[in-house]
Parts: C-alpha cells; structure tokens; sequence
C-alpha cells in the first residue's frame, strides 16, 4: 500500500449536496472529460437531481447516446434513465450563441449590422478562444434559468481551457482600454473630423493600424465594434457574473487527468491555476485507471516463467505426454507452492497465504492427489496430449500479457505518487480502464459507478507489486 | 520530401512527441532541423528535458551522424512584435502599441490574428536562407494545434486574406497560403488504434482535403506489443483451466491444486486476455478505418517506461527505419 496515498475524493457526496448546482469539469485533451462530465451528469440524475450536461466537443456516438447528436443549443431531455431525477443535454453551437448574445443586446437593426459584419461573422465562427467564451456565456444562461438542480460543464479541449477564467478579465480591459476608444473614435465622431481631438500618439496608431490591416478591414473592425459599442456593456456585467458564479460556493471544479506524465503535468497546472483565481477546486478525477488481479505476480517474475516456458516447450511436450500417461506423476511438474524469496517478499508472502508458504511440499503432495483424480474425469486428459505444447505457449503469452500490464501499472503507481507528493492536498477519485470506448448510457453508468467506487477493479493492496 | 512537417493529433496522442522523434529523424545525416512549437505548452523543452525555451532558436539536440535539431516556442506577442520590427521598423510605435493593449487585442481577441503569426512565423523560416543562398533549415517540424484544429488554423490566413483584401497583412497572408497548399507542406496526423482519435483523424483528413491542405501521413502512436494471436485467443476459451494452471506451475509460479498460488492465477491472467482480445477487435476495426484513408500508414510502439529522451531516438530511428524521413 502505498505511504503518500492521496486524499479520496468522494463524489456522491458532491453530487447529492443540495448545495452544489455547478460542476466544471477541466483538463487537457483526450483525457476523457467529456465522458466524465456525462456520466457524472447521469448518475446526479439516478440519484434524483434535476441535472442538464452541457458538453463542447462530444464524439459523436457519446453524443448519440445522449441524444443530442443534433447542435441545437437547446438542452434535450435524454431518454432512459432509472429513478426520478432528471437528465438534459446540450452541444454547445459557438456561434448561435455568440448571436443569440448580440441580438439579445442590441437593437434589430443594429443587431443586423454586426452579424453581417465579416468581421464579426469571422470571430463568431470560432477562432481560438471564442469557444472558451461562449461556453461560459451558455453556463451563465442555463444558471439564469434556474431550471435545473445542478449544470454539469464540459469545457473546451485545451490547455486554454481555463482562458475562460480570464475572459472577463481580457474583455474588460479591453473595453476599458484606450485601443477600443481608439477604434470606435473615427466612428463616433464622424469620420475624420473626430482625429483631431485625439492626441498625435492616437492619430499615429489609427495610421498603423490601417497600413497594417489595410483601409478596408480596419473600417469592418472599427464598424464592428461601433455596433457592438452599446451591447459591450452587456457583455462585461454577464462576463463578470459568470467568474463570480465560478467564485461562489455551489460551484466545484474537477479536473480531469489519466495516470500518464504529460495529463498530470496539465492536471497540476489546473490546480495551481485554479488556486491562483480562488476557484473552488473539489479534486482531481484520474481516468483509465489499471489493475491486475494477480498483481501479487510480478512483471519480472512473469517474464522469467514466459522464457522458462518458450525455452522448455519442446522437450516439455515429449515429458509432458509422458508425464500424463504415468499414473498420478504429473504432480512432479508441479513446483513447490512458494515465489522465489529474493523477488519481493512482502507484497508475495502476505498473512492469509501463511500455510500455503508453511510446509509447500506437504500440502502440495496432498493437491496432486486431487488433481490429479479430477483430471482423469474431465477433459483435461484428452487436451493435455493434443495441445500441451499449445497451452505452455497460451500460457507464456498470458503471462507476457501479464508483465506488460504490470510494467504498465507500475509507471502509472510512479506518475500518480510524483503527482500525490508534490499536491498532496489534492482530493482523487480514481477510475478503473474500461478496454474499450464509451457509447451509450449503460457505459455512462459503468463509469459513474467507478468513480464513485473509486478505484480500480482491485484493492489497492495489489497497487504495489514487488516494487 | 517536403520542408514543411506539420503534426498533428487528437489531445493525448502524443504528436509533440511524434513531432519531435520526426525532427530528430530527418536531421540525421548532417542535415539541420527546426522543431517549431505553437501552443505554449513548452512540451518540447520537456521531451528534450531542458529550460523552457524562449522565443529564440535554440539548439536542443545533436542527431546521429552529426545532424541539428533547433527549437523554437513561437510567442504570438513577441512575434507580432518581431513582424512589425521586420516589416515596418515600428520598434518604438510596436511598444506604444503594447501599452494601449492593441498587442494583446491583436494576439487574443482579433479573429486569427494570432494563428496568422503563428503560422507566418514557420513559413517565414522555412524560406528563409543563409547568405550562401542555402537554406537555413533543410526541414521545419512543427508540433500544430490538435487535429479539431488544424485545417481552420493553417487556413486561417486564407480568411484572413478574405478579411483584409489589400495592405500588407493580405500579401503576408496569401505569400503563407502559398507554402502552405504546396507540396512544400506536408501535414500528417497521430492517432492511437481508439475509435475517438480514428474517428477525429479521419474527419481531419476530410477537413484537410477539402481546404485542399496537402495530407501527408497517418503515424499511429503507442501501438502495443501484439502478445497473443488469435490461435491463442482462441485457445484462452477452449484450454481447460487446469491445463493453465499445470503450465503455471510447471513454469515455477506454485502449486497448479485448487487454491494453489499458480491455480490462483488462472482466474485474472484469463481476465487480462479476454480484456486483452476486446481490445485487439476494436484495434482491428480502428486500423482498417485508417487504412481506408489512403495515407502512407506508420506505426510506433509503446514505450514500456514510458517516455523519456532515449525513448524519444528510439522512435526518430523507428521514423526513419520506416522510411519516413
């Protein structure tokens, strides 16, 4: 068992407070984010809360499995799930919602003019960042509504993920700024006329600003933020209440990460920068999670035997028929029921195999006898003979199986304790590998319920192998 | 052979480490290599465990046979700054620029601005040449955004081109379209044997092919040894549990009786296989997806601890043992 095993991080807990009405989930790309943040939202919504999903960037068959395959911008009721609680989700459309904000605050006509502006018709269209935006813009919306107990977020799959936090900030400088004064000037003033009030600094800018982007796109920028002018006012209060709603106590961010080096240095990154903003951080979700069931075996040891077994098949196949045609002699292949000492003997001799260990030579004549009466009754008599040579190169390549699962293993235990010592303080919940994609409710629900099992398949007794 | 190596894959695929192996491949041989990277990760610096780079061409690595590496972490600000020194001699209107926030407008809140420069920058040392009238860098890696991204980021001074139909920004931004569609430009895209990555690479390459944005190759990363057959994945539901147990044991892993340590063992080295031969299915059924592409397909193993710089000469020799560089 490992000495700096991290703090556990319960979901249900979480999930079940009343109290909690947003969850932001974050972390880097293809670290399964969008599954966590589903199925977190489904089991929220068996446990009985009204819950909506709003995902970025769902693979389609995840999507189809919600029912929201179509981008609509609407949250959807998802069919099919147990209890009374209720699921809704939603694919986030980038530029409906960028347009759905600018005729929300400005006139129709006015309104017009900016969503025919190709300038604004390029940035609605999903340059990076305006996704970051946009999916906190439709979090502050869903929250208004204050129809759903509690908004699972997904957020886009980025390290600029956490730009969202700086959103606000960025586009209240911004319009703060003298560069907006700048570009609106001309507009406003009527043209050149207005120049003269600027200072020469400013008349220099607008002249480089033009050379640059050349008179006619420098005329669309500076149309476009004329029209937006009076809906920037809008946008920064709504910004504004969205990093505060970030800020306040029913909201808790997870992040998400799988036991691999590059996904826990982005997930370390989250975390410090989450402190840094004073985001309420919950705890980190550790995805694709292995486990072996005979753990107690370690990667070397399997290793040898595989060799041991390629390099005896041959001749192992004439004594092996031999063997089995001697009456009850096959138990003299049996090795004596103990592990090499010198491989590691605490995590292989462990209190409950104690009389296994005690006398092997003793218990292992009485197993032969038995095996040995069952084998003449069932089918392995016949298989012996025909595939033995067969079964010793099934069983090397198990046990190569094996040692690469565990050599896997063991890099993930090294990632996850360098994470757990430099963030101790970090709450996980660990999530068992599934072999395979997640694509309807049912693997939602798997997922769900491990994490809220929180941790591989196995106890966590087998985390450490005969390291 | 192409001079410009774009790569990209789906977040957690690994294309910084593709990108760099490539960059170290094709600088064997004495040739000399820039490893481009544009997203501020400063992955490259740990892939090649050395500082965070800065926005300066650095040397980071010496290939076999003699070759270079170079690497460069492009910093939007500074290379718009960087543009406007080259362009216009603005050094002191760039930095009043600054103070008024028109930098930080341009590299974040204007609509591609900032993947103009980005890409801009990497054209722009690709043509460039030495006073020998050589060029600087015989190839230019660049690690580029993921694949949800590309075509929209290496078309976006198409857009911009659109947006800004004369002055300058159009001629820099047609003079990059133009590196960018031509055979000088390659763009290739790692993937895992996943039905996500499969899935999103195969939407990529539509997306490429209809910018008409030259599709270089499929490198799929962190393939997995193949352990079992499929006789032996046969065998694992037709071999008696006993037999298992009797080869266990002979192999020295305990006593092959019911509840014997090798006995013990059946159950979940079975588990791993079943688990093991789901997996192989869909890898099948993801590798066939990525065949149908039509793309010089690769491969490159799993590194078994993990990822680290010996790794990382590992993959660039299995690059160029595949006759990728």
């Amino acid at each position: 068992m490992s000495l700096n095993r991290a703090r556990v991080l319960d979901v249900d807990p979480l999930l079940d407070d009343p109290k909690t009405r947003i969850v932001v989930c974050c972390g880097s790309g293809g670290v399964g984010k969008t599954t966590t943040a589903a199925a977190l939202g489904l089991r929220a919504a068996e446990r009985g809360r009204k819950v909506v999903v709003l995902t970025i960037d769902p693979a389609r068959r995840l999507a189809q499995s919600m029912g929201i395959d179509s981008l609509d911008n609407t949250p959807r009721r998802v069919k099919g799930i147990e209890g009374d609680g209720e699921l809704h989700a939603m694919m986030l459309d980038m530029k409906r919602t960028f347009d759905e904000i600018v005729e929300a605050h400005a006139d129709p006509e006015r309104a017009a003019t900016i969503l025919n502006n190709p300038f604004y018709q390029s940035l609605s269209a999903g340059f990076a960042g305006t996704q970051e935006y946009m999916a906190m813009e439709k979090l502050g919306q869903l929250r208004a509504r204050d129809e759903w107990d509690l908004i699972v977020v997904d957020t886009p799959p980025s390290r600029s993920a956490l730009d969202f936090l700086d959103a606000p900030k960025r586009l209240g400088s911004f319009l703060d700024g003298r560069l907006i004064r700048l570009l609106t000037a001309p507009a406003k003033l009527g043209g050149r006329a207005g120049m003269k009030f600027l200072n020469v600094g400013m008349s220099m800018m607008t002249g480089t600003l033009g050379k640059l982007l050349g008179g006619q796109l420098l005329k669309d920028v500076q149309t476009f933020v004329a029209a937006m002018d009076t809906t920037f006012g809008g946008f920064r209060t709504r910004a504004d209440a969205t990093y505060k709603l970030l800020q306040a106590p029913g909201t808790s961010f997870l992040v998400v990460a799988a036991p691999e080096r590059d996904a826990l240095r982005e997930a370390a990154y989250f975390v410090e920068r989450l402190a840094a903003e004073d985001m309420p951080f919950a705890g980190l979700v550790l995805n694709r999670v292995h486990g072996s069931g005979a753990a107690q075996l370690s990667a070397e040891r399997a290793l040898a035997a595989a060799e041991d077994l390629d390099s005896a098949a041959a001749e192992n196949l004439d004594e092996a028929r031999i063997v089995d045609q001697g009456d009850g002699k096959a138990g003299l292949r049996n090795s004596p029921d103990t592990y090499d000492s010198s491989e590691s003997p605490a995590s292989e001799t462990p209190a409950p195999d104690g009389s296994d260990e005690g006398s092997p030579a003793a218990t292992d004549r009485i197993a032969v006898t038995d095996e040995h009466q069952t084998a003449t009754t069932d089918e392995d008599r016949t298989a012996a003979t025909d595939t033995d040579r067969t079964v010793e190169q099934l069983t090397s390549g198990l046990l190569r199986l094996h040692a690469e699962r565990m050599q896997l293993l063991s890099r993930e235990q090294r990632t996850r304790d360098r994470f757990a010592a430099l963030h101790p303080e970090v709450a996980v919940a660990e999530v068992a590998a599934l072999p395979g994609d997640v694509h309807d409710l049912a693997g939602l629900r798997d997922i769900g319920d491990r994490l809220a099992a929180n941790r591989p398949e196995l106890p966590e007794t087998t985390l450490e192998p005969g390291a | 052979m192409s001079r410009l190596q774009v790569v990209s894959g789906k977040g957690g695929t690994g294309k910084t480490t593709v990108a760099a192996a490539l960059a170290l491949a094709l600088a064997t041989e004495g040739k000399r290599t820039l490893l481009v990277e544009v997203e501020g990760r400063q992955g490259i610096a740990q892939l090649f465990e050395t500082e965070a780079l800065p926005y300066e061409e650095r040397k980071i690595a010496v290939a076999p046979g003699g070759g270079e590496v170079y690497a460069l972490a492009i910093d939007p600000e500074l290379a718009l700054l960087d543009y406007l020194q080259m362009f216009y001699k603005l050094g002191g209107a760039g930095r009043a620029l600054k103070k008024l926030g028109a930098i930080d407008f341009a590299t974040t809140v204007a609509p591609g601005l900032r993947d103009v420069l980005l890409t801009g920058k990497a054209c722009e040392a690709v043509r460039r040449k030495d006073k020998s009238g050589r060029f600087a860098y015989d190839y230019v890696v660049m690690d580029a955004p993921p694949t949800g991204r590309i075509t929209r980021f290496l078309n976006v001074n198409d857009e911009v081109a659109g947006l800004a139909k004369i002055g300058p920004i159009h001629n820099q931004a047609q003079a990059v379209m133009r590196v960018l569609k031509s055979p000088e430009t390659a763009v290739h895209l790692v993937t895992l044997l996943e039905e996500m990555p499969v899935q999103e690479t195969a939407d990529g390459i539509a997306e490429l092919r209809a910018a008409k944005l030259p599709v270089g190759r499929i490198i799929v990363n962190m393939v997995r040894p193949a352990l079992l057959d499929d006789t032996d994945l046969e065998l694992t539901t037709a071999v008696p549990r006993t037999a298992i147990a009797k080869s266990l044991s002979a192999a020295g892993l305990g006593g092959a009786r019911r509840g014997g340590l090798a006995e013990r063992l059946v159950d979940p080295l079975l588990q791993q296989a079943e688990e093991y031969a789901e997996r192989h299915t869909l890898e099948r059924e993801q590798r066939a997806v990525l065949t149908e592409q039509d793309l010089p397909l690769h491969e490159l193993p799993l590194l078994a601890d993990g990822m680290d710089l010996a790794g990382l000469y590992e993959l660039a020799a299995e690059l160029r043992t595949q006759g990728i560089s």
